[in-house]
């Protein structure tokens, strides 16, 4: 997957969790739980999204991992490769 | 509800002159017209209202009474039995509770216990107020007091229009009818139109027009209502002034149209709060214009103590401009 | 149409579910109200025929107007004896019985309102509920208060969601008379969480995503257990009375994006498992966003219990939510010195708070229930 395509997914879940979310505002640095106000729930049923979609084991302790768009590219792409 | 004429052929008297000419023209116009009250006569009244009439009448006409309100009252009553048009002085309402006897218990009652056989056509006019410092005793406003008994008719006249022309009316009424001149009242001074020659003695008068709140008042106090409203109106507040002018029997229509159309109110009343008659008004709105309102009920009556003799401490118990303008305020723009 | 809230005097039908000639089971959703809290489901408690429909779409009606009635109603199961007193009125009116007044709720906490204004208000349709503040004496709600809020535009035909300019004024109007009513207390108690974190990560470690659970539902399942051993902070202040409830039904309050908060039940939640307790949190969280709850849901709490997450702030006082009696407030769980044995560890601290009202106990009471859900939180393998 490219960064691209990941940037998209992460855009598309969050914004199924958070419809009123302004994506096009989304910066790569910024604290997405922030930006989009998303609460443990929130960030709970975003992370069973991305496993669902990519298939991909994410454990509690990379949860952190996640928190801005920068980071969980990174992450997601890594994870995704192995 | 009639409204203030203004007439531009007019000439300026004052209310106690007013009063006289009333006097007058009733002793001219019917000769059982007569007198009688405490230095009335000689003294030419407490008041000065009677004065130079023992001269141009006689002492038939203009009797000197010994200073005993039961007696002098209850002979205003004997004459008015038997034919006469008595006008009797009591020199002020604090005084009239010695004649109160002889006012409830003979006047207003011998027309229905005789089955109408005998009319009680007497006139009893009296001073009632506070503002001359004269102290507890003579500064009482009972008129709300006599304004609860049945067969009597109580007439505030508050302009020097009413003071001139509501005697005729109340002589024309063939039941006792009590006038309540206030005392700070004879000295003012007022455009008398020389077109009008009576007045009714039973309905209300709008003086001032406005939508925002309704100030009902009678007496004493119209004229602090009305600077009042002056005062209001600069703030943007249209108060409507009414004066009762008839305090029984109330011109209740008058008042709940006012209301209806305000739905605010605020009613002046120098007598005191409690038992008074605008207790009996405020009641009246709620009984019969309740769905009106759009705001409790306010009024400025006196503090509930025996009237202080100490000017400021006078002018603190009564009613004034200030505390009018405080109260309707509270209704139409709560802080 | 049941009265979903404290301070519910009116909702609107925006959707029939069922149509006359259907058969109804007790528990069916069978339309749809729009009230200051979105739209929400209404539930049938008789079982039978629908016959007649009684308020058609779009109709607004005060709370207590009967909506439907059903032919052959039966009681399907007569209420369990401690059900909260906030049970909605009667929805659904048997056929063939005595001709049924309106239930009206009895409204406390009243609005000030002048007869003008009120009489305009019904005459303009206006809920007089929906208006905020009064600009009259004493705060009251005056003819021009009513007209303006008549003069607004009508809203877009009914539809299901959120108004969240409408919830504001449903909390405001609950917050309000919260405040003035309730003479609350306060009790705050710092837990140590490590225990409960540690258990967290190991429950969680092996598992998906989807089966994982967050530690807000350690702290509402304490919560709810807690209440077992402290009945008089769970149920309702009615008419100058507590009425306790022996089903422990936890309000779960529920932050909605944009502002707004709704509490709705989860139901019996001391008896729940951690994993149903984690899926009913999941399940309200969403349909509280997307303005979906059910009416029972709304009127069955018998406590609140907030958590502001990992993002709040450190301890949280509540405001009750009348006519319940007590708020059980979970701070961000918080890395702090804590004396372990007589030396000062790192050690991961929640800040437990009970807002409780004191008309129905004293200090002691919530006292003794901080303490039991600070033990209970010791052992989470038992929650």
């Amino acid at each position: 997957m490219t960064d691209a395509e990941i940037r998209a997914l992460i855009l598309e879940l969050i914004g199924e969790i958070a419809p009123e979310a302004d994506l096009a505002s989304a910066r790569d640095q910024d604290d997405l739980r922030e930006a989009f106000d998303l609460d443990s729930m929130d960030f709970a049923n975003f992370v069973v999204a991305l496993h669902d979609r990519l298939g991909v084991n994410i454990p509690e302790v990379h949860y952190n991992r996640l928190f801005t768009l920068e980071r969980a590219i990174d992450y997601l792409r890594d994870a995704v490769a192995q | 509800m009639s409204a203030p004429q203004t007439n531009p052929t007019a000439t300026r008297i004052t209310y106690r002159e007013a009063c006289k000419q009333a006097l007058r023209e009733a002793l001219l116009a019917d000769s059982r017209v007569f007198l009688m009250g405490e230095d009335i006569g000689r003294y030419g009244g407490c008041y000065a209202v009677t004065k130079g009439l023992l001269k141009e009448f006689g002492e038939e006409r203009i009797r000197d009474t010994p200073l005993s309100e039961s007696a002098f009252v209850g002979a205003g009553v004997g004459a008015a039995m038997a034919g006469m048009r008595p006008i009797v002085e009591i020199m002020t309402v604090n005084f009239s509770l010695l004649a109160l006897d002889q006012i409830l218990n003979n006047a207003v009652t011998i027309p229905h216990m005789s089955g109408g056989q005998f009319a009680i056509p007497l006139v009893i006019r009296m001073a009632t107020g506070g503002g001359r410092r004269v102290a507890a005793q003579h500064s009482r406003s009972l008129e709300g007091w006599y304004a609860h008994i049945p067969g009597l008719r109580i007439l505030t006249p508050a302009t020097v229009e009413d003071a001139r022309f509501m005697l005729k009316g109340a002589l024309a009424d063939p039941n006792p009818v009590i006038i309540f001149e206030h005392v700070m009242l004879y000295n003012m001074e007022s455009d008398l139109s020389s077109d009008v020659t009576e007045v009714d003695i039973a309905r209300a008068m709008t003086h001032r027009p406005g939508r925002d709140v309704s100030l009902i008042t009678y007496g004493g106090s119209l004229s602090k209502a009305l600077q009042a409203a002056d005062a209001l109106a600069a703030d943007g507040i249209e108060a409507e002034v009414i004066d009762l002018r008839v305090l029984r029997p109330l011109d209740t229509k008058a008042i709940l149209e006012s209301v209806s159309k305000t739905r605010r109110c605020v009613i002046i009343d120098e007598g005191w709060r409690s038992g008074s008659i605008s207790a009996e008004i405020g009641m009246r709105i709620v009984e019969e214009a309740f769905f009106e309102l759009d705001a409790p009920l306010r009024r400025v009556c006196s503090r509930e103590v025996p009237i202080p003799y100490a000017a400021h401490l006078e002018d603190a118990c009564l009613p004034q401009t200030a505390t009018i303008v405080a109260a309707a305020r509270e209704l139409v723009r709560p802080t | 149409m049941p009265a979903l809230g404290a301070d519910m005097e009116a909702g609107t039908l925006v959707e029939w579910l069922v149509k006359p000639g259907d058969r109804v089971n007790s528990g069916d959703v069978i339309a749809v109200v729009e009230t200051q809290k979105g739209a929400i489901e209404v539930e049938v408690f008789q079982t039978g025929v629908l016959s007649d429909i009684l308020v058609p779409v779009g109709e607004r009606v005060p709370v207590g107007t009967v909506l439907a009635q059903i032919d052959g109603a039966e009681r399907a199961t007569p209420a369990p004896a401690a059900e909260p007193v906030i049970t909605p009125p009667p929805i659904v009116a048997p056929r063939k019985t005595p001709p049924l007044r309106a239930v009206v709720a009895p409204r406390v906490g009243r609005l000030k309102v002048t007869p003008a204004a009120r009489r305009r208000a019904a005459a303009l349709n206006v809920d007089i509920a929906t208006i905020v503040t009064g600009s009259g004496v004493e705060g009251s709600i005056r003819l021009a208060d009513v007209e303006s809020a008549g003069a607004a535009p009508v809203r877009a035909a009914a539809k299901r969601g959120l108004d969240l300019s409408q919830m504001r004024k449903a909390i405001a109007a609950a917050m309000s008379r919260s405040k003035r009513e309730i003479p609350h207390y306060y009790l705050t108690e710092t837990v140590d969480l490590s225990a409960a974190s540690t258990w967290i990560e190991r429950f969680n470690v092996d598992k998906p995503p989807v089966e994982r659970i967050l530690p807000a539902v350690l702290f509402l399942k304490a919560a709810a257990l807690a209440l077992r051993e402290q009945l008089r902070l769970n149920g309702a202040y009615e008419n100058d009375a507590f009425v306790p409830s022996s089903n422990i039904h936890v309000g779960w309050a529920i932050s909605l994006r944009g502002g707004g908060l709704i509490a709705p039940a989860i139901r019996d939640a001391d008896k729940k498992s951690l994993a149903e307790l984690m899926g009913a949190m999941r399940d309200l969280v969403e349909r509280a966003r997307r303005g979906n709850l059910r009416s029972s849901e709304l009127t069955s709490p018998t406590v609140t219990v907030t958590n502001v997450g990992d993002r709040g702030a450190e301890s949280v006082t509540g405001i009750i939510y009348p006519p319940q009696v007590s708020i059980v407030g979970f701070g961000r769980v918080v890395a702090r010195p804590w004396v372990v044995d007589g030396r000062i560890e790192s050690r991961p601290l929640v800040t437990v708070t009970l807002a409780a009202d004191h008309r129905a106990t004293d200090g002691h009471i919530g006292g003794l229930y901080l303490a039991a859900v600070a033990r209970l939180l010791q052992e989470p393998e038992k929650l």
